[in-house]
């Protein structure tokens, strides 16, 4: 395993993860339909699990792995509560497009 | 570690008493289980101890700021009996849901390992995304519970990239070891990105400015204890956990991100400020003077070795009118479809007693001798002073004075204007917590070195 990192770079991981959390980044930013931000929400949040992994090989040290489950495990948590309020806001609104959700300005 | 353990075993108990059908009594009890917590947190006062593996460090500034969290607690347990006369079925869920909002934010203060700090604001942020959505059918709970939980788990994600850069710089997840690392060796690159990261997580959670324009549409539109909830123990929360997490790790912040924060906090209030002289909702209003005060307490991390004391102060002056202030607009607004000023016209000819409570809490906001805001504000500027930041405290003075003017407005409304129509009887509780909050507040303020010295 240290090998491959050592063929590949730890850098390289990091601008992998960079990558995929600038993708959810924007996914948050532009997307309108709900589900698709909600997706991007995880994108961010597994981009950081790789590289959790990848840094947990070159220290050559668990806890990073370890730290992968409690973050999945509150992802998922997470994402749960997420999924209800919009099951809500589909009981009221009849659709999940976040535009719709503009009553609140001043 | 113990009084993180009684209310986890609280937070349970709640739930159980929903399966053997004693709704009526699981305020009392709960609140009477808070007040047993607290003694326990108050026993263990002056001891410093570490338990598994240091993931939780048990320290005076922890046990401080558990024993306010707590008492801030009690006070939005005991609103709830009256706030959710109408769902009683659901009392034992919202009650469960607040005690373990309140485990998280002990373990945000006590963490000494990235991993229980990462667990902690994600058990507070996650229940107050539950919070904020409780009222289901009304359409404006919906929004603000989603966009909180857009914001909110957006702001997770940046606060775990930083604590994976911290890692991959360190190698390690225990604090004491990457403080230790922090001052010895040649630093990767990635660490100060990481400590960077989590900053900007955490001011999410505070409501600075950059990253505040969540707060006043997500206020507005929850319940209006939740809105209590989360202006006063979230804020707090935050910020403590942001003023330990720059503390333990690295000791010595630099100068550039010391600028950076001197920026924030000036931006903070002025903008706060600024936008809630034309707020006409009372929650609006309140979410953007906590966007100021939120300014303010940031000066506490420019002294980062003396000022714990201080920012205890201010937390507790803050968080006890912020209490004040909402059972009155807990009251005033009960069944009511808005929060506007118009609903306060003449509230201090219908009812004295709450329209002198409001007025002393928002006097207590602006910062008026006698409540404790004025003295926590004057601590907090001698101290800024001292540390050689003249220009933010000039800054801070004038966003005080102009913050006079929209809590004034308030005032005025309810003492100049005719009252628009008769109010019934108030439940006692709502008197009994704005009384006590209020009184502990004008306590500290007479005797401010009795909190100041806990953490000198």
């Amino acid at each position: 395993m240290n090998n491959i990192l050592n063929h590949i770079g730890i850098e390289n991981y990091i601008f992998l993860s960079v990558i995929l959390f600038c993708i959810g980044v924007f996914g948050v930013l532009y997307r309108r339909n709900a589900i698709i931000v909600f997706m991007s929400i995880e994108i961010m949040l597994n981009a950081v699990n790789l590289l959790f992994v990848a840094f947990s090989t070159y220290h050559q040290d668990a806890q990073g792995q370890v730290f992968v489950f409690f973050s999945m495990a509150v992802a998922a948590a997470e994402v749960a509560v997420g999924l209800a309020i919009l099951v809500s806001i589909f009981r009221n609104l009849g659709s999940i497009t976040i535009d719709n959700l503009k009553n609140l300005k001043g | 570690m113990n009084t993180l353990i009684a209310i986890i075993g609280l937070g349970v108990l709640c739930l159980l008493f929903e399966i053997f059908n004693l709704r009526k009594a699981i305020v009392p009890i709960t609140i009477l289980g808070l007040l047993g917590v607290l003694g326990l947190t108050i026993s263990e006062f002056n001891s410093t101890e570490s338990y598994y593996n240091n993931m939780i460090v048990v320290s005076k500034f922890s046990s401080t700021f558990s024993s306010l969290f707590i008492v801030l607690t009690i006070f939005l347990v005991a609103l709830g009996h009256n706030f959710y006369e109408n769902h009683q079925s659901k009392i034992s869920d919202y009650i469960a849901i607040k005690i373990f909002l309140l485990a998280g934010a002990v373990a945000m203060v006590s963490f000494g390992n990235l991993a229980m700090f990462f667990l902690g604001i994600e058990v507070l942020s996650i229940a107050l995304y539950i919070l904020a959505a409780s009222d289901r059918m009304n359409l404006k709970s919906n929004e603000a519970g989603m966009k909180y939980f857009l914001m909110g788990s957006f702001a997770s994600g940046i606060i775990l990239f930083g604590i994976c850069l911290i890692y991959g710089a360190m190698g390690s997840f225990d604090v004491t070891e990457i403080s230790e690392l922090s001052q010895s060796a040649e630093l990767p690159v990635w660490f100060p990105i990481g400590i960077v990261l989590v900053t900007i997580g955490l001011l999410f959670k505070v409501a600075a400015v950059p990253f505040h324009f969540w707060a006043p549409d997500v206020y507005e539109g929850s319940p209006a204890l939740t809105t209590a909830l989360m202006s006063t123990l979230a804020k707090v929360v935050a910020m403590a956990t942001l003023y330990k997490l720059l503390s333990v790790m690295n000791a010595d912040v630099s100068e550039s991100f010391k600028m950076v924060v001197v920026i924030i906090s000036m931006a903070s209030m002025t903008v706060g400020n600024i936008m809630a002289l034309r707020q006409t909702n009372v929650k609006r209003m309140l979410a953007f003077s906590g966007v100021s005060h939120a300014g303010f307490m940031l000066m506490t991390l420019l002294s980062l070795s003396t000022s714990a004391g201080s920012l205890l102060y201010y937390a507790s002056a803050y968080s006890l009118s912020g209490i004040a202030a909402f059972c009155v607009i807990l009251y005033v607004c009960k069944n009511r479809d808005n929060e506007d000023v118009v609903n306060f016209h003449g509230l201090g000819k219908t009812n004295p007693l709450l329209a002198a409570i409001l007025t002393a809490a928002l006097l207590s906001m602006a910062g008026i001798p006698i409540f404790a805001g004025f003295f926590a504000k004057l601590v907090l500027f001698n101290q800024t002073i001292q540390a050689g930041y003249l220009a933010l405290v000039i800054v801070a003075v004038v966003n005080s004075i102009i913050s006079v003017g929209y809590y004034f407005k308030l005032i005025l409304a309810m003492y100049t204007k005719e009252p628009n129509e008769e109010r019934k009887g108030t439940p006692v509780i709502i008197y009994a917590v704005a009384v006590i909050a209020i009184v502990l507040n004008i306590a500290l303020g007479l005797y401010p070195s009795f909190v100041l010295d806990l953490l000198a």
